[in-house]
């Protein structure tokens, strides 16, 4: 089957303008200019599309909250793609960069929106600078600016680079970097889709980049077309990033429904050196871990049936744990970047996360006291949705999921203190208390 | 003073937002690429060309962890250093990195071309261990390649990819 949103693997020049738009490249903005607004957001409606950044919420249901009377509507791509483990954004924008754009003009015409701004993390300074090439090719052809393809609707679309903080990925927190000011989250409601809420406090559509170029096929060749992959309450294709220990990772483009065991085993060529699959992370280091046990590899990838088995599909992705490793090094590992990107706006997660790593840095170091355990897991439990954003929630199930389910390897730390002791002397110190 | 030797670059950014202080970030870049890293001097500038005040500014520049207040090398070694990169070796690479350059975070090599940082996740995992130089990925790294690399650059005077 040829590749839906990761067109490059099928055609290495859909990059370019001509060779997107002479294999279809743009006509789903055709289509949708040539449809009320309304039209098109109850066609991205009816496919059943869900956001692709992690939360999964529905996208035609997400455009349709914007006041289409407000004069200053706002489309804000996030591309701000900082989720250990994800790495889908910066393939769709290298290597299909056209699609996304075409996405986010078919969102910004839905909602009549004026400006489209492409938040890409400041790591992908060479991206966004080919972006606003694609971007000129784009308004040279009709496609962005003044009165697009004769419908009188004008939109402009611009990059913004980010400059290395998670915390911007979160929607009200991108939208306050945008706007030039500390990019922490903001208390809600108004939510960005309200008037207040938005980007200069106007309502504001943010999708990620992946939901984006998503839409385009929807447009093209309907809902209907799009249901036929995926399930029910999951229709569609997704982009599985599959790194760690997988013999080949990488970026798999399957339909939702697409069991666990067939992307590692299957695509992804199982565990590397032949090793047994130990745990599975589904959402970067999000959501919490799961055992790979065979009901766990037999669930389908779907938002509810991750859900179900005690995890979040989030931005699906996966990554591998052999055998060879302890859990409670990979919660250190998992903690510390929180501790790092915890904005220090909310007390819960900036606090919480200091005495989460300092716990976890004194068990791996084998000093740990045997209350330890279960002293990170209350500290954990107390962070539990007592924060304005997601992070402070996503930063206590390193810990949390590793306690329930590999209990023994924080054991395992207890008998053999020196051998580990020896195993963590090459990890880069903590960074200092935060910002 | 960026105002005259950006002028273009400065006029065209300020025109994609519709709040001067929205310029803050891309400004900030500029001020870097111009300083080698912000400078008091730079700062004030970019507050002034953003019509905010040099605290303000400050703030901005403390917040993230690309914008530098201390000189960095020529070339900036940003490696990855988290989970996915990890299970693939890149705390090891670090280390061997640091080794073979003889240096510690936070410092510069002699002949000022290189300083090393250990990062989070670049989005690059797929390839790991991976790690930034300046702007530009290096990916599927072990110490060989990137001792190769880095002697390349030492006899250049340049990097490329």
């Amino acid at each position: 089957m040829s590749h839906i949103l990761l067109r490059d693997l099928d055609l290495a020049d859909i990059g370019k303008l001509d060779v997107y738009v002479a294999n279809g490249g743009y006509e789903g903005l055709k289509k949708a200019v040539a449809m009320p607004p309304g039209a098109v957001i109850d066609v991205v409606k009816a496919s059943g599309l869900r956001g692709r950044g992690g939360a999964g919420f529905p996208t035609g249901v997400k455009w349709g909250f914007i006041p289409q009377d407000n004069p200053v509507n706002y489309v804000v791509v996030n591309a701000d793609e900082s989720e250990p483990g994800t790495f889908k954004d910066r393939q769709l924008l290298t290597g299909n960069p056209h699609q996304v754009i075409e996405g986010a003009l078919i969102g910004a015409y839905a909602v009549r929106a004026r400006a489209v701004y492409i938040y890409c993390r400041g790591e992908f300074w060479d991206l966004a600078h080919r972006l606003d090439a694609r971007i000129e090719e784009a308004r040279a052809a009709g496609f962005v600016g003044e009165n697009i393809l004769g419908s009188g609707w004008s939109c402009e679309v611009y990059t913004h680079l980010g400059a290395g903080a998670y915390i911007c990925g979160e929607e009200s927190a991108l939208l306050n970097s945008l706007q030039g000011l500390l990019g922490q989250p903001r208390l809600r409601p108004p939510f960005p889709a309200q008037k207040g809420g938005g980007l200069y406090y106007e309502p504001t559509v943010v999708n990620n980049v992946e939901t984006l170029a998503n839409v385009p096929y929807i447009l093209a060749n309907g809902a209907d077309a799009y249901r036929k992959f995926g399930t029910e309450q999951s229709p569609g294709v997704k982009i599985f990033c599959v790194s760690g220990h997988a013999e080949r990772p990488g970026n798999y483009e399957l339909p939702l429904g697409t069991t666990f065991r067939e992307l590692i085993y299957e695509h992804a060529g199982g565990v590397r050196g032949g090793k047994q699959l130990k745990g599975i992370l589904t959402a970067g280091v999000s959501a919490p871990i799961l055992p790979a046990t065979d009901a766990v590899l037999d669930t389908p990838l779907t938002y509810e049936d991750v859900l179900n088995a005690g995890s979040s599909l989030g931005s699906a992705s996966i990554i591998l744990l052999d055998e060879t490793v302890n859990m409670a090094w990979a919660a250190l590992k998992m903690v510390r970047f929180f501790k790092h990107e915890s904005c220090g706006k909310c007390t819960p997660c900036r606090e919480g996360c200091y005495w989460m790593l300092q716990l976890l840095e004194r068990l791996n170091r084998g000093g740990g006291a045997p209350g330890d355990v279960d002293l990170l897991d209350e500290v954990a439990a107390q962070m539990i949705g007592k924060c304005l954003c997601a992070l402070g929630d996503f930063a206590l199930n390193p810990a949390r999921g590793t306690i329930q389910h590999f209990r023994a390897d924080y054991d395992a730390l207890f008998e053999a203190a020196g051998e580990v002791e020896a195993e963590v002397e090459t990890e880069p110190v903590s960074e200092p208390v935060g910002v | 003073m960026l105002v005259e030797k950006y002028k273009d670059r400065i006029e065209k950014t300020l025109g994609k937002y519709p709040d001067k202080r929205s310029a803050v970030m891309p400004v900030l870049y500029m001020a870097q690429q111009e300083y080698g890293h912000l400078t008091p001097q730079a700062m004030q500038e970019v507050a002034d060309i953003c019509e905010m005040s040099v605290t303000q500014v400050k703030s901005i520049a403390g917040f993230y962890t690309m914008y530098f207040e201390k000189p960095k090398g020529k070339f900036h070694l940003q490696v990855c250093t988290d989970l996915p990169c990890a299970l693939r070796g890149a705390d090891h690479f670090y280390a061997a990195l640091k080794a073979y350059l003889g240096i510690d975070e936070g410092e510069v090599t002699g002949d000022g071309l290189f300083s090393v940082e250990h990062v989070m996740c670049l989005a690059a995992c797929d390839q790991a261990p991976a790690m930034q130089i300046n702007f530009s990925y290096c990916t599927g790294l072990d110490i060989e390649k990137a001792k190769a690399i880095i002697e390349a650059i030492r006899t250049t005077g340049e990097y490329k990819p």
